[in-house]
């Protein structure tokens, strides 16, 4: 049940955007694609709603093979990025505008309307016009208007991304709880891996058309089976030549067996953090600290020191795997 | 200094506006604030009486039925050739959308010589129409045409910039919410872009209006039958009654500029 993708292959001229990709949404879930711009993501939830034809492979909806089925007759409900509000109607109209089309009685439609408008905290903006709204109002209209059908499922193509920072936070943690009440089986867009681990249930990693890995926020954050998932999913260093989280490691000041002998090279305080880069026999390696610790260590540069993993090294990435920073990780 | 500088500025600026103000003066509010004021010379009633001589009114009859069908032709060939060029990837494209442009460059002369090239009497195409009871040339049939030709990019050139700027996302989100490509049209593209249309339309309808070229060539300029009101205008001045000439000529410029007004007005500030 929810949406199964079968073996999706999909080009678009020359570029293959996905390349033999299956994957699983479970019912009920809250599910994240998570990738880098232009990885397939867009392309494979696009496929999920219809609005693009897949060259190869199925698609089912809760058990129902969907692949040729137009948008009308999928039942999914789509957010985009942009909002795609209807700019000529009012807020109110634009979240009738599903129950409208199915000509319901005009009865039920203004009192399914007034509860959805309650539901994303815009009951009083319902004779507003789009263009008078914040984008953050907009995309909660947005979400109105898809849930409105009642879909089956629902898919948002980066929900937040034309948003900023801090209405980014709230509205990603208010769309975590309107799911929790909601349940409807859900897969959004994103390519901020904080946002995925915050808000989703799953995460898929996509990148360049194929899945790289699928499981919980934990999962991918402590056992990722690729280097590109455990770069793209948060900080990486090096210790003795394996890649390692840097506030995995900490520093002792005397040096036992387990620990890599090094010299401190620079200590830099961020704030509620400490970075401390420590040059050892295996090249440079830093390691994240708390405050507290480092006020408790009293490092500076040219002090002896230990460095010792305080957790298994992330095990499923080969030890003499090459580390690369993933530069279009947050490309736009 | 720097009051030195925001005064050249303010001095480039207000030699800018004169500059602009002159040249619509000199090219256009002069010539006809000219004309209206040779028109109403001697008072309204002689141009009421010239506005109402049985020719006269014949050729606003055959101008207003001329400019009703091609405005109607050029409405729907411009709704969907636009939605075709912004929405729809096809080989050929390119071709048809500087094709679109070619009634702008093409003197609307050429255009009515090429009319009857093709349907003339003597061709194949007009003798068949002329076998099944119908008349291109020196009748309406021809006359529409031309017309239609040489307005046709109004419509097209209006709404392409505006399909475009409203991308496809409004109309996806209709196709999700169950609304079928027709509903889609009607309730969702068709009102984002209405605006644009109306413009396009009266722009049709102003250039339909004025057509001289094109019609002198295809109707034969035959009064009380295939004259046109620009063509009587023409016809009037030639035949030495210019008080009849300057009279058509008000009305077919205020029945332009009226509907530009009226739009205008009417238009909210923020195009949609």
């Amino acid at each position: 049940m929810g949406i199964a993708v079968r073996n999706v292959t999909k080009r678009f001229g020359d570029f293959v955007a996905l390349d033999d990709v299956s994957v699983e949404i479970p019912s009920g879930d809250l599910t994240a694609l998570l990738g880098p711009s232009g990885g397939g993501k867009t392309t494979l939830l696009r496929i999920m709603a219809g609005l693009e034809q897949p060259d190869e492979g199925v698609v089912e909806i809760n058990g129902v093979d969907a692949t040729k089925l137009p948008p009308q007759s999928r039942n999914v409900g789509f957010v985009f990025q942009h909002y795609a509000a209807f700019k000529h109607m009012t807020v109110a109209k634009n979240v009738a505008f599903g129950l409208s089309i199915r000509k319901r009685p005009r009865a039920q439609i203004k009192s399914r309307v007034t509860e959805l408008l309650e539901l994303v905290h815009l009951e009083h903006f319902a004779d507003r016009y789009p263009n008078q709204l914040s984008g953050g109002q907009r995309q909660r209209m947005a979400l109105a208007r898809a849930l409105a059908v009642e879909p089956e499922v629902l898919l948002l193509d980066e929900p937040f991304g034309a948003l900023d920072a801090q209405v980014r936070k709230e509205l990603r943690t208010w769309l975590r709880r309107l799911h929790d009440e909601v349940h409807v089986t859900t897969a959004f867009v994103t390519h901020d891996q904080e946002e995925a681990m915050d808000v989703a249930d799953t995460i898929v990693v996509i990148a360049k058309g194929h899945i790289e890995q699928i499981g919980t926020p934990s999962d991918l954050y402590d056992r990722p089976t690729s280097d590109f998932v455990m770069n793209f999913l948060g900080p990486v260093t090096q210790l003795a030549g394996a890649p390692v989280r840097p506030h995995d490691l900490e520093i002792v000041l005397e040096p036992g067996e387990d620990a890599v002998a090094g010299t401190v090279a620079r200590v830099v305080k961020l704030g509620f953090e400490v970075r401390v880069d420590v040059d050892t026999a295996d090249g440079e390696t830093w390691v994240q600290l708390t405050r507290a610790d480092a006020d408790r260590l009293a490092l500076s540069a040219g002090a002896p020191v230990g460095v010792r993993a305080v957790r298994a090294p992330t095990t499923e990435v080969p030890a003499d795997a090459t580390v690369e920073p993933v530069l279009d990780a947050f490309g736009g | 200094m720097a009051s030195a500088t925001t005064a050249k500025t303010t001095a480039a600026r207000l030699g800018l506006r004169a500059i602009a103000i002159f040249y619509v003066g000199i090219m256009l509010l002069f010539p006809v604030g000219l004309l209206f004021w040779r028109t109403f010379e001697h008072g309204i009633q002689p141009v009421w009486d010239q506005l109402t001589t049985p020719s006269a009114a014949h050729a606003f009859r055959v101008t207003v039925i001329v400019a009703f069908w091609a405005v109607l032709g050029n409405t729907i060939f411009g709704l969907v050739t636009a939605i075709l060029l912004v929405r729809h990837e096809f080989p050929g494209k390119r071709v048809l959308n500087a094709l679109v442009d070619l009634p702008f460059a093409v003197a609307p002369v050429v255009v009515g010589l090429s009319l009857i090239l093709v349907y003339g009497p003597h061709t194949s195409v007009g003798s068949w129409f002329a076998d099944h009871g119908i008349d291109v040339i020196f009748a309406l049939p021809g006359m529409v045409i031309a017309t239609m030709f040489v307005s046709l990019p109004f419509v097209v050139r209006e709404l392409v910039p505006v399909l475009e700027e409203i991308g496809d996302d409004q109309e996806q989100a209709a196709w999700t919410l169950g609304a079928s490509r027709r509903q889609t049209f009607l309730r969702v593209t068709l009102p984002s872009i209405r605006w644009a249309l109306a413009y396009g339309v009266v722009l049709t309808l102003a250039r339909s209006l004025g057509e001289y070229g094109a019609i002198l060539v295809v109707s034969g300029n035959v009064i009380d039958h295939t004259q046109t009101a620009p063509l009587y205008v023409g016809a009037q001045y030639a035949n030495f009654n210019p008080q009849g000439a300057y009279a058509v000529a008000f009305a077919l410029a205020a029945i332009a500029i009226v509907a530009i007004i009226i739009l205008n007005v009417l238009r909210p500030k923020e195009r949609t």
